[in-house]
């Protein structure tokens, strides 16, 4: 019996031939990632738990990206930021990315990515469920809780269950109005929220590799929203090529063997799917827009590891080029990245920025903001009775603020196409 | 650690997530600092829809008033308990506000192992639903030797699944304890 690519990385790191669906293991992890929510009590309780002998395991490869709550005037929230400032340099480490500072990237996921961080066939952990994220570039990534976090912070080793793999294969070619996003919402209509529990989501076919790195970052991104313990994309040439640009660190490409074993596979054609939205309170209340086209908006807002990549943007944009937006449009770029890019990237002459203030989209600084609620102050943030159309992950009560309003999560088209209308709108109206 | 685990039952639906377990605005508290970290208890499950909030009938709040202890040791919920974000903050504040065990039938995979991991509930999973048998109130009584669940009010009792791997990291309180005792920090 073969292995998918999600058995073969385990096996890897846990120093062992073969692994099983099932089985307990201890893993080597390659890098510990955290931020301003859950760097702090896992700081703690690293600080607690090996006392006097509190030692880090391996400074090169904690890396820390203040994201969640940076432009707030909340003052635990700022206590938060120092508490990872001052253990940042008490321990003089190398890869943390201050607020206030050149360095300062914006949330977590991207800025992984990004700074070259996401390294095919090795192991990364984070505090944060969407840590799921780097698997799109063929590695085993996935999320944990502050005492676990702590306990690879001292070691450099947690335990696992090896999960079972689903597999999703996309065939065909994407349409022009569709994105990843309507792909990976459909996976979860398909599944539900708890489909994917403790398994591992495998995305493959001809249409996931005609994708760009940032939007398949959006399907694994959004495996935790089927529960999964992860979600993968095995690393090609373009996979290679994002990466090599980003660093010279050593990567090893796994791919699952053709007779490895799934709990079971999908099969989809791109060309049959059409966009869709995920309706209150759930990712995985898949609707198709057109049943809910006409539904009255108060906010519409583009942002989040999920949906504020340079992709999303450029998307965004194609459509929203040209018009006015007729309820308020939150523009919130993931990364400092993103946020220059925004200057940079043209359409017809003109940049990404230019176009969204002349449409009165309001745009606001890197961070995941809105996204989950925050602070009061946190830009974006959901109040009583508001109705949003969003391309963030999650839309449980009460996520991006208040839990008086309702949220439908869709793609930055159709996003974009409902800020202009006011209303849920199809983006084939548009494109 | 307790064998017999006796409290009231606080009962909720399905898909619960970490969002109405402890809502992200009061993720900025101290979890060490004893009189701050008291507001995760103030606030637990303060996001759930107030219809939703102590089943059948609902309309009942986890705390009470300004209080950061619950009169309800013992959840009740369906499928997926603990879905969505990887905040520890959330099993924290179940445990700041009292809770000894929760009864799922199933759990978010981050969430099952902050609460084995970190020491602060155990989290039980159910064969059946419970959530529709038991009620809000009910006295109730877990047998951790014989993974049985009694409920006192109704007589009825129901079998639980056995902790199975994971019994000795709650046996010894937590991960680090867990590793101490074999000789692995």
């Amino acid at each position: 019996m073969g292995m998918t690519i999600t058995e073969k990385i385990l096996a890897k790191a846990s120093g062992r031939r073969r692994v099983e669906p099932g089985e307990n293991i201890w893993l080597n992890v390659d890098v510990l990632m955290t931020h301003d929510v859950c760097g702090p009590p896992t700081i703690e309780i690293w600080k607690r738990e090996f006392g006097d002998k509190a030692k880090i395991w391996d400074k090169k490869k904690v890396v820390i990206f203040p994201d969640h709550y940076i432009f707030t005037k909340n003052p635990q929230a700022n206590r938060n930021v120092n508490i990872l400032r001052e253990f940042a340099s008490e321990y003089d480490l190398p890869n943390y990315y201050d607020v206030g500072t050149e360095r300062y990237k914006g949330v977590c996921h991207i800025a992984l990515a990004e700074e070259g961080y996401n390294l095919p066939g090795t192991v990364l952990f984070g505090t944060d469920s969407h840590t799921c994220t780097s698997g799109a570039f063929g590695m085993f990534s996935t999320g944990v809780g502050n005492t676990d976090a702590a306990f690879i912070l001292g070691t450099g080793k947690i335990w696992e269950k090896v999960p079972e793999s689903m597999k999703f294969i996309f065939e065909g070619q994407m349409p022009d109005y569709l994105t990843a996003k309507d792909l990976i919402l459909q996976v979860l209509g398909d599944i539900t929220t708890e489909g994917g529990t403790y398994r591992a989501l495998e995305f493959d076919g001809e249409a996931i590799f005609s994708l760009e790195m940032d939007e398949r970052m959006t399907l694994t991104n959004m495996a935790i929203e089927a529960g999964a313990m992860n979600g993968i994309i095995k690393a090609d040439e373009l996979t290679e090529k994002y990466v090599r640009e980003r660093t010279d660190a050593p990567y090893e490409i796994f791919e699952s063997d053709p007779d490895a074993n799934y709990r079971e596979i999908f099969r989809y054609d791109v060309s049959k799917i059409e966009p869709l939205v995920a309706k209150p309170h759930s990712p995985d209340n898949r609707d198709t827009v057109r049943n809910v086209q006409g539904t009255k908006l108060t906010k519409c807002y583009i942002g989040s590891c999920t949906g504020g990549k340079l992709r999303d943007f450029i998307n965004a944009a194609k459509i929203i080029f040209g018009h006015q937006v007729k309820v308020p449009t939150f523009i919130v770029p993931a990364s400092t990245y993103v946020a220059k890019q925004l200057e940079v990237e043209t359409i017809n002459g003109i940049t990404l920025k230019e176009i969204f203030e002349k449409a009165g989209c309001v745009i606001a600084q890197s961070s995941c903001a809105a996204c989950l609620g925050g602070p009061s102050d946190t830009v974006g943030r959901a109040t009583d009775g508001e109705v949003i159309i969003s391309t963030t992950n999650r839309n449980f009560p009460g996520r991006m603020g208040s839990k008086k309003s309702e949220v439908y999560l869709a793609s930055p088209y159709t996003v974009a196409a409902s800020a202009i209308t006011g209303v849920i709108t199809d983006p084939r109206e548009f494109l | 650690m307790e064998k017999i685990i006796r409290g009231k039952a606080f009962v909720l639906g399905d898909n619960i997530d970490t969002d109405q377990i402890i809502p992200a605005e009061h993720l900025v508290y101290s979890l060490s600092d004893p009189e701050e970290s008291k507001k995760y208890g103030r606030f637990a499950l303060s996001g759930v829809p107030l219809k939703d909030s102590g089943l059948p009938d609902g309309g009942i709040p986890f705390i009470e008033g300004e209080n950061y202890q619950s009169k309800y040791n013992i959840i009740i919920a369906g499928s997926n308990f603990g879905c969505g974000s990887s905040r520890e903050h959330a099993p924290f504040a179940l445990q700041v506000a009292g809770v000894k065990v929760i009864v799922a039938e199933s759990y978010a995979r981050i969430f099952f192992r902050n609460c084995v991991d970190g020491g602060f509930a155990i989290p039980y999973e159910t064969p059946i639903k419970l959530n529709d048998k038991i009620k809000t109130n009910d006295e109730l009584e877990i047998d951790l030797t014989n993974n049985k669940l009694k409920n006192i009010s109704t007589g009825s009792e129901y079998n639980l699944k056995p902790l199975g791997d994971i019994l000795p990291i709650i046996e010894a309180g937590n991960i680090f304890e867990y590793a101490r005792q074999n000789n692995m920090i």
